[in-house]
């Protein structure tokens, strides 16, 4: 018996947010808060305000690619863990083609940028890659060790290449050429007043981004053979879709949009390479894509409700005494109850969808 | 170099291959048993917390292990019921836990201390106090192996002796008793452990709450022992290169005390030097920090003998019916 789709898109969705929500509020009223409150300053601090809602989607902005980086390579039945690793190279290579020139105008900077992260983080995506295709060296592992040797390799190059002169290990500061136009002076071009945040084109990117893999999924032969192959190996295999192959182009995208992050992040909001400036949103993006159950409209979905939770975490750490790790706590609830608790839901909601199937009068169409 | 500075830096290796010696038979216990854990950097994490909490309100070290041991007991249990009872993906399930366990401790110790997510630096009864082996003192003036003997082996806490005891003990549960052959074929083949009238649920449980009071052993000599209280993500990856060393030994009990050894020699020659040289070239310690990472892809990729996973690891049994 399976499920209509609604309720498996939808309703189980749902019901899982509820509870990964419940329990926190449980949480927020073991340290003594109100949950009710905490859950409406939340709320405002997210969407009430122009301010609250360009942090949100800056927020969603990162997670749109890392999540859609977790999602494509579920398809393929990969579990892309490294996304973390792939977004802080890709951060490299926007880094490197930002201080490479001295850009005259941000319209030509960002092909070169977006080109530059895409390409550093399917390098890094490629070498688990091709372990797992030919040596058959468990993927989920080695892009953990890659997320570690990632970071050593940044801190490696931030004290020492591309150290700018002072104390802090970062890069010196890109050209002014490269600055992404800000959500405020777009709208302030169409009079409309937006409060200053981080909120840059590159959520239109990420947009875009969403609508491409889209595409490439459900519209193409690769994402055909890439679905196929991860609903069944043999199956593929006997279809002539070769797994080596699916498995390299898998990550390698899987890769460059977690790379294509740090156009948001990076050259978007630091405007110069500091040490970590993923800050978790690379595992930030397997929540995001169990969520969205990696569909791009899902991811993108997903992707600004947890943006909302990272902004109205920091609006509640202002008001009250909940900190922000509160956000953790809310988003391990989310992964438990959606990817490792699912059929702790779907059981009974399967069960229901029985019991009240059968009561209907039965229609035969024989009759 | 000096006899006096190599067994400085062996010592400090034996301090720091103990959180990740115990870790990693948390892991082979769980993994031998065909239940992927990467939450071994939660349940130690949650360990290192509590135990240092209850040890700083209550004086008592011992109080503190056993609440430690409790709370990574239910953080297993978690791991248990999402990847056991309701067959869940294990690794998703091990995610969320090494989240659940980052924010909780933190949310947790502000609450409770207000100290900015840490707890009180813990003071004499609080800690684990270094062991003094017989004559320890009387021998250290015996050349060479007087300083081995009382620099060495002697003057370590409780924990450390435990987690190097483990090491055979686990061998022992492993390869010579009738759980253990049960507890590694279900890893292996829990079809097979059916059929002969075993309980597979009961066998991987018990898997997995060993490697919940192995991994409360580990977060609790990491705060009370190692370190004298808790701070934010005190762990720091310790979890996840456990895990690399468990790899590293292809699952074996005796090799993942090697495994532990080198990983924590490369940490003490790291935390010593902050510039090494070799044959003229300088090595950066992000390298030398990075080097447990980059030999377990190297193992991993099969070109210096092939890590094989026990074979029904990561997937749920479902009984037939």
């Amino acid at each position: 018996m399976s499920l209509p789709k609604w309720a498996d898109v939808v309703l189980i969705p749902l019901i899982n947010l509820l509870l990964a929500l419940f329990v926190s509020g449980l949480v927020v009223l073991l340290i003594g808060e109100d949950p009710v409150n905490a859950m409406q300053i939340m709320v405002k601090g997210a969407v009430g305000s122009t301010y609250g809602w360009g942090y949100t989607l800056f927020y969603a902005t990162n997670f749109i690619f890392t999540g859609l980086a977790v999602a494509v390579a579920f398809h393929a039945k990969l579990f892309n863990i490294g996304g973390e690793g792939q977004a802080q190279l890709g951060s490299l290579g926007v880094a490197l083609v930002c201080l490479a020139l001295p850009w005259p105008h941000w319209a030509l900077a960002l092909p070169f940028a977006i080109v530059g992260g895409a390409l550093f983080g399917a390098a890094w995506a490629a070498i688990p890659a091709y372990l797992q295709a030919r040596r058959g060296s468990h993927i989920v592992i080695t892009t953990i060790m890659f997320n570690f040797i990632a970071s050593a390799l940044l801190v490696y190059l931030l004290v020492g290449a591309l150290k700018a002169p002072g104390m802090a290990p970062e890069s010196a500061r890109f050209p002014e050429g490269t600055f992404l136009p800000n959500a405020r002076d777009i709208f302030a071009l169409v009079g409309i007043k937006f409060a200053r945040s981080p909120l840059n084109v590159s959520f239109l990117l990420g947009l875009i981004a969403c609508f491409l893999v889209w595409l490439l999924l459900w519209r193409t032969r690769l994402g055909y053979e890439i679905r196929a192959y991860g609903h069944s190996e043999p199956a593929a295999r006997y279809a002539g879709i070769a797994p080596f192959r699916i498995i390299m182009i898998t990550m390698l995208i899987s890769g460059a949009l977690a790379g294509l992050m740090a156009v948001n992040a990076v050259m978007g909001e630091q405007q110069r390479l500091l040490q970590d400036n993923v800050l978790g949103a690379g595992f930030v993006g397997i929540a995001v894509a169990l969520m969205g159950r990696s569909h791009p409209v899902g991811v993108l979905i997903a992707a600004v409700l947890f943006g909302a939770l990272y902004q109205g975490g920091a609006e509640l750490e202002f008001e009250t005494s909940v900190p922000r790790e509160m956000v953790l706590v809310i988003q391990a609830l989310v992964i438990l109850f959606t990817g490792a608790l699912d059929n702790m839901v779907r059981g009974p909601v399967t069960g229901a969808f029985l019991h009240f199937g059968r009561r209907r009068p039965k229609i035969d169409p024989a009759e | 170099m000096e006899l006096i500075t190599i067994i400085q830096i062996l010592d400090s290796t034996v301090r720091l291959a103990t959180p990740l010696l115990l870790a990693c038979l948390a892991g082979l216990f769980s993994e031998r048993a065909g239940i992927f854990d990467i939450g071994l950097e939660a349940k130690m994490l949650a360990a290192a917390f509590f135990s240092a909490a209850v040890a700083a309100m209550t004086g008592s070290v011992w109080l503190g292990l056993m609440a430690g041991i409790a709370a990574s007991l239910v953080f297993a249990l978690i791991h248990g019921i999402a990847s056991i009872t309701f067959r869940g993906d294990q690794l998703i399930s091990g995610v969320a836990l090494n989240f659940l366990a980052s924010g909780m401790t933190v949310l947790i110790a502000r609450d409770w201390f207000n100290e900015g997510g840490r707890t009180p630096a813990l003071i004499d009864g609080g800690r684990f106090q270094e062991i003094t082996l017989p004559f320890a003192n009387a021998l250290a003036d015996v050349p060479v192996l007087g300083p081995i003997y009382s620099e060495l082996l002697s003057g370590h806490t409780v924990l450390v002796y435990v987690a190097f005891l483990a090491v055979p003990a686990t061998w022992y549960i492993l390869f010579r008793t009738r759980f253990g052959l049960r507890l590694r074929a279900v890893g292996e083949n829990p079809g097979a452990v059916d059929t002969a009238g075993i309980s597979v649920v009961r066998l991987r449980y018990s898997a997995v709450l060993i490697a919940g009071l192995l991994c409360g052993l580990a977060g609790a000599y990491l705060a009370t022992g190692l370190a004298a209280g808790f701070v934010k993500d005190m762990t720091a990856g310790r979890g996840y290169i456990a895990l690399a060393a468990l790899i590293f030994a292809k699952w074996r009990p005796w090799y993942a005390m090697g495994a532990c050894l080198l990983f924590g020699l490369l940490d003490a020659i790291g935390n010593r030097y902050q510039s090494l040289e070799l044959l003229g070239l300088p090595i950066p310690t992000q390298f030398m920090q990075a080097l447990p990472y980059i030999l377990t892809v190297v193992i991993l990729a099969g070109f210096v003998g092939k890590a094989i996973p026990p074979r029904a690891g990561g997937q749920a049994y479902v009984k037939e019916r």
